[in-house]
């Protein structure tokens, strides 16, 4: 059962991730690239991370993306986009990550099934106090310098975005 | 039955390997910006899969952070393809060349 669950999620993840870099309109790229994050949060779910595909539908198709569209639009794209002629710096980088994806093809049947796993530490709505108390005791100090870098990216994007900046160097 | 995480490190290999060559083929930069969120999400799915594996939430945290610079990473793009449409007109990356040598 968790094998159906998590073929039917892997399956559309890979083919709406191929579909977003294929399609060629921005808008179309942007919705399968939702469909994609849906489908994370469900194989979060088959995952028992039940608090983690909560945020990850609120704050990437809810936030991020929503940020994408409301770009794509205020730009009016045309549909003129064209692909890159970099095949050779593509070939580059896949031939060895694609031999190293068949290397863990084959050794991943010899390795054996791993570790047993014990008995569920999170189960069910356990998780999210589990992950409110790692969150706040272990990573205090990363969890304040993850809110330092919301405030620089907050204060940036309004001063890259405003219009009196870009007046004067254009020629 | 579980499923084994050598599965879900498949997976994430063709996604991120998808955004991968989506940076080095698209010429749209939102596009672009949208494979790098492709990647992103290859290694948060390594991650949750690994915090199940290991019986270890650090994991789970770790996908938080990532989860923030994303958004961080969002905004100032974003601000900076408005900032570049403004001045020059389009968002084709190789139409950039003032930094080009």
């Amino acid at each position: 059962m968790a094998q159906l669950f998590f073929g039917y999620f892997a399956g559309v993840i890979a083919l709406t991730a191929i579909l977003v870099v294929a399609l060629k309109n921005p808008i179309y790229s942007a919705l399968s690239l939702l469909v994609m994050f849906f489908h994370v949060a469900g194989l979060y779910v088959t995952l028992h991370a039940e608090f983690l595909a909560a945020v990850q539908i609120i704050v990437y198709a809810g936030a991020i993306l929503v940020l994408y569209l409301f770009v794509v639009m205020l730009l009016n794209l045309k549909r003129d986009d064209q692909y890159h002629s970099q095949w050779r710096a593509v070939g580059l980088v896949s031939i060895p990550l694609l031999i190293e994806f068949m290397v863990l093809i084959a050794g991943g049947n010899a390795a054996g099934p791993g570790p047993a796993p014990a008995e569920s530490v999170d189960g069910g709505g356990g998780n999210t106090l589990a992950i409110g108390e790692t969150l706040f005791s272990t990573y205090l100090f990363p969890f304040e310098v993850a809110s330092l870098i919301l405030l620089v990216a907050m204060i940036g994007a309004i001063i890259l975005a405003k219009k009196d900046v870009m007046e004067s160097p254009t020629p | 039955m579980t499923v084994p995480v050598s599965y879900y490190l498949i997976l994430s290999a063709i996604v991120f390997l998808t955004g991968v060559v989506g940076v080095l083929i698209r010429r749209n930069i939102i596009a672009i910006l949208l494979s790098v969120e492709l990647m992103l999400n290859a290694t948060n799915i390594n991650f949750v899969a690994f915090s199940e594996q290991l019986h270890d939430l650090g994991g789970q945290v770790f996908v938080f952070f990532a989860l923030t610079v994303a958004a961080a990473e969002v905004a100032v793009g974003l601000a900076i393809i408005i900032a570049l449409h403004r001045s020059r007109s389009t968002i084709n990356v190789e139409e950039f060349n003032l930094l080009k040598w």
